[in-house]
């Protein structure tokens, strides 16, 4: 059987809902946010598959874009989650809703 | 020379006066009240120089400009100058300026004399006005401006909780009157089309049918306004109180001025007045004149003697004015400024003196103490009485024939019952007030008032003697009746000789008034006409119960629409249609914020969920 471009979208399709229903789910923050990683990575799989599957290098440019970004979202979200934690001594959305009227 | 000018720098000077007192020199009481004065003076010898210059009758006798022009609504601003208009401004910066400068003097004690000869000017401004306009829209406009600067005045010593209501009657008084000068004027605007007094009186005599059905119902709308200015029954119930107001204000708004604008504006549109119109016009006079006389009778306060006193008299004026006889109404209306101004005066002068005493029942004796006063206001009893020949005689006299000439007996015989009216209560007033023993300490220590309140009442008092024969009724006839003959003084003098039968009815009326008055009053220490007429001395103590009839009809009636409005505007307008829109918005606000969980689960979700709905309705199709 020939793997195609389908194969490769639809996988990626699985990993998208996988980390979203992870991050509506999981009341864990660090949870949440591997499921978020998981997400963006489902993403970067599609665009890659389109680059090769397209002959075109663009889609692969931009991963490196997201990867990059993503590095860094990842250091102030993990900066973040731990600085939350020692003010509340907590990471778990329920007892996170000071924003609540 | 002609002076083109001069009434324009009349007009405004004393408005000049006012701004400044009001906006630099309220805290220097002197220079306040020498702007005051220096602007009035100035007004009136300004006046002078104008007539020696001009005439009685200018070359130019208007002079506008355009104020707003609105479709085919053209308002003009302009002054109206002619015998009638010369001779009140005269009137009003004459007398006004001697009343000015007496104010000097009793107002003197008061810390808030700058902000009265601020009001003072204000109120001179206005009078000017109505005096100078030439046209119905400005005449209105100052005729307000006169009703505030009234109110301002009455109201002075807002301290007193009475002077703040009489200013609030009189204010609303008047506007009931004004609401009916208001409708006129509109009338006449829609029916003839202009506003300015020279056009409409051309469009009357081009056809005096003009006016068609509305004639009468246009002339007495307008006369409305002179109802309520000049206190005529029913709106006469304003003046009395009105004393509540610091007694120069009395002479000069409630004697002088203001009360003469509602006789000067009938004399003013007197082409517009109907037989019908005219009918109502004097029997209204009539009937107050009547009424006025009757009250004042048990008056006690010198200054309400004075003012049921000025109620009659304007009645005189306005019924003359019905009566067709304008020159002898403003005849009336000069000699009785200068006579009640001194009235008004002398009584001010005897508060003065006894320290705000205004019972004459605790005054009594003031010959000795007060000697210049006692002559002048003497002067002033005899000619507001009628005596010959002061001034009032021939005025009062001009009146009476006036209402024989026009057959109209009852009127006449009115008049003439009046007439003794006045000399009886203005007699009794000067011999319980002026002659017998004090009948009270402050009546024994009764001091004469400086120089500057004597010095107008001299001058006023001359006036008041000789101002029936120097020719005012002459200035008069130029105006109202071009072909009357003029009179040399002598021939004046003699004029009442001509029409004997209301001369000696009138002198006859003011002998028995004097000789009643003299055996009631001559000698007493107490009222003796309550025990004789009973009820009726009662019922005029009480001003014939017309406050009262007012406040169970019409402030009743009135309290009740207001409540029912009031209902409306709190409970339908403020409870149903504000609070509905209100409470919806606040309902829907409500059930909004529980969607705000603060979860943020919750909200990824919602998103996840609109981007899907998003994303089908594009792609999905």
């Amino acid at each position: 059987m020939q793997v195609g471009l389908q194969h490769y979208l639809v996988v990626s399709a699985l990993l998208f809902a996988t980390g979203l229903l992870g991050v509506i789910i999981r009341r864990n923050l660090l949870v949440m946010y591997l499921s978020l990683e998981l997400m963006l990575n489902a993403a970067n799989l599609a665009l890659v598959s389109f680059s090769r599957f397209k002959n075109s290098l663009d889609g692969q440019v931009l991963v490196f874009f997201i990867i990059t970004v993503a590095a860094a979202e990842v250091a102030v979200g993990l900066a973040l989650i731990v600085a939350l934690y020692r003010k509340r001594q907590s990471a778990h959305v329920e007892d996170l809703t000071s924003m609540k009227l | 020379m002609n002076y083109a000018n001069l009434p324009w720098i009349i007009l405004f000077l004393p408005l000049a006066a006012a701004t400044v007192i009001a906006l630099f020199t309220l805290g220097n009481r002197t220079l306040s009240a020498l702007l005051s004065i220096g602007a009035i003076v100035t007004g009136f010898i300004l006046t002078v120089a104008f007539i020696a210059g001009n005439g009685f009758h200018p070359a130019v006798s208007e002079t506008s400009a355009t104020w707003l022009s609105i479709g085919t609504l053209q308002a003009d601003f302009g002054l109206k100058l002619d015998a009638l208009s010369l001779m009140m401004l005269l009137i009003v910066t004459g007398v006004g300026g001697a009343i000015h400068i007496y104010s000097f003097g009793y107002m003197h004690e008061d810390r808030s004399m700058a902000r009265f000869f601020a009001f003072l000017s204000l109120f001179t401004f206005s009078m000017l006005g109505i005096v100078l306009a030439n046209n119905f829209l400005q005449m209105f406009i100052f005729w307000e401006l006169v009703g505030v600067s009234s109110y301002l005045l009455i109201g002075f010593w807002f301290e007193k909780p009475s002077a703040g209501d009489a200013a609030k009657k009189a204010f609303i008084t008047n506007r009931l009157g004004d609401f009916g000068f208001m409708l006129g004027i509109l009338l006449v605007w829609g029916l003839l089309g202009s506003l300015n007094f020279g056009e409409l009186a051309a469009a009357m005599k081009a056809n005096p049918a003009a006016l068609g059905t509305a004639a009468t119902a246009a002339g007495l709308l307008v006369f409305c306004g002179a109802v309520g200015k000049s206190a005529q029954f029913p709106l006469h119930v304003w003046l009395a109180d009105a004393m509540e107001g610091p007694t120069p204000v009395s002479a000069l708004i409630h004697a002088a001025t203001m009360v003469a604008a509602g006789v000067y504006m009938l004399c003013r549109i007197f082409f517009l007045l109907n037989a019908d119109a005219l009918h109502v016009i004097s029997y209204v006079g009539g009937f107050t004149a009547l009424l006025a006389a009757l009250i004042a009778v048990q008056q006690n306060d010198i200054k309400r003697i004075l003012a049921y006193s000025t109620l009659s008299q304007l009645g005189y004026m306005v019924m003359s004015v019905g009566l067709s006889g304008e020159t002898p109404a403003m005849f009336h209306l000069t000699t009785h400024a200068f006579f009640k101004a001194l009235l008004f005066l002398g009584a001010g002068s005897v508060i003065h003196g006894l320290h705000e005493e205004q019972d004459i029942w605790k005054m009594g004796g003031l010959k000795k103490h007060m000697p210049i006063t006692f002559w002048t206001f003497i002067i002033g009893t005899l000619a507001l009485s009628g005596v010959p020949p002061f001034a009032g005689f021939y005025s009062k006299d001009s009146i009476l024939g006036q209402a024989l000439a026009q057959h109209d007996y009852l009127l006449f015989g009115v008049a003439v019952f009046v007439a003794g009216l006045t000399t009886f209560y203005m007699f009794r007033l000067f011999f319980v007030a002026f002659l017998g023993e004090p009948r009270t300490e402050k009546a024994k220590h009764a001091h004469e008032s400086p120089a500057v309140m004597t010095g107008p009442l001299v001058v006023l008092s001359v006036l008041a003697v000789v101002g029936g024969f120097i020719g005012i009724t002459t200035i008069y006839n130029s105006q109202f009746t071009p072909d009357a003959e003029k009179l040399t003084v002598a021939q004046q003098l003699l004029e009442p000789l001509h029409n004997i039968v209301p001369m000696l009815l009138g002198i006859g009326a003011v002998a028995v008034g004097l000789f009643a008055a003299y055996t009631l009053y001559g000698r007493t220490e107490s009222d003796p006409l309550p025990a004789k007429l009973g009820g009726l001395a009662t019922a005029m103590k009480n001003r014939f119960y017309f406050d009262e009839l007012y406040e169970a009809t019409f402030i009743r009636l009135h309290d009740g629409l207001a409540a029912v409005a009031d209902f409306i505007d709190r409970w339908l307008v403020e409870g149903l249609c504000i609070g509905f829109i209100r409470g919806g918005t606040d309902l829907s606000g409500r059930t909004l914020r529980l969607l705000q969980t603060g979860n943020l689960q919750t909200y990824a979700f919602l998103f996840t969920l609109g981007v899907a709905v998003v994303l089908y309705l594009m792609l999905g199709k």
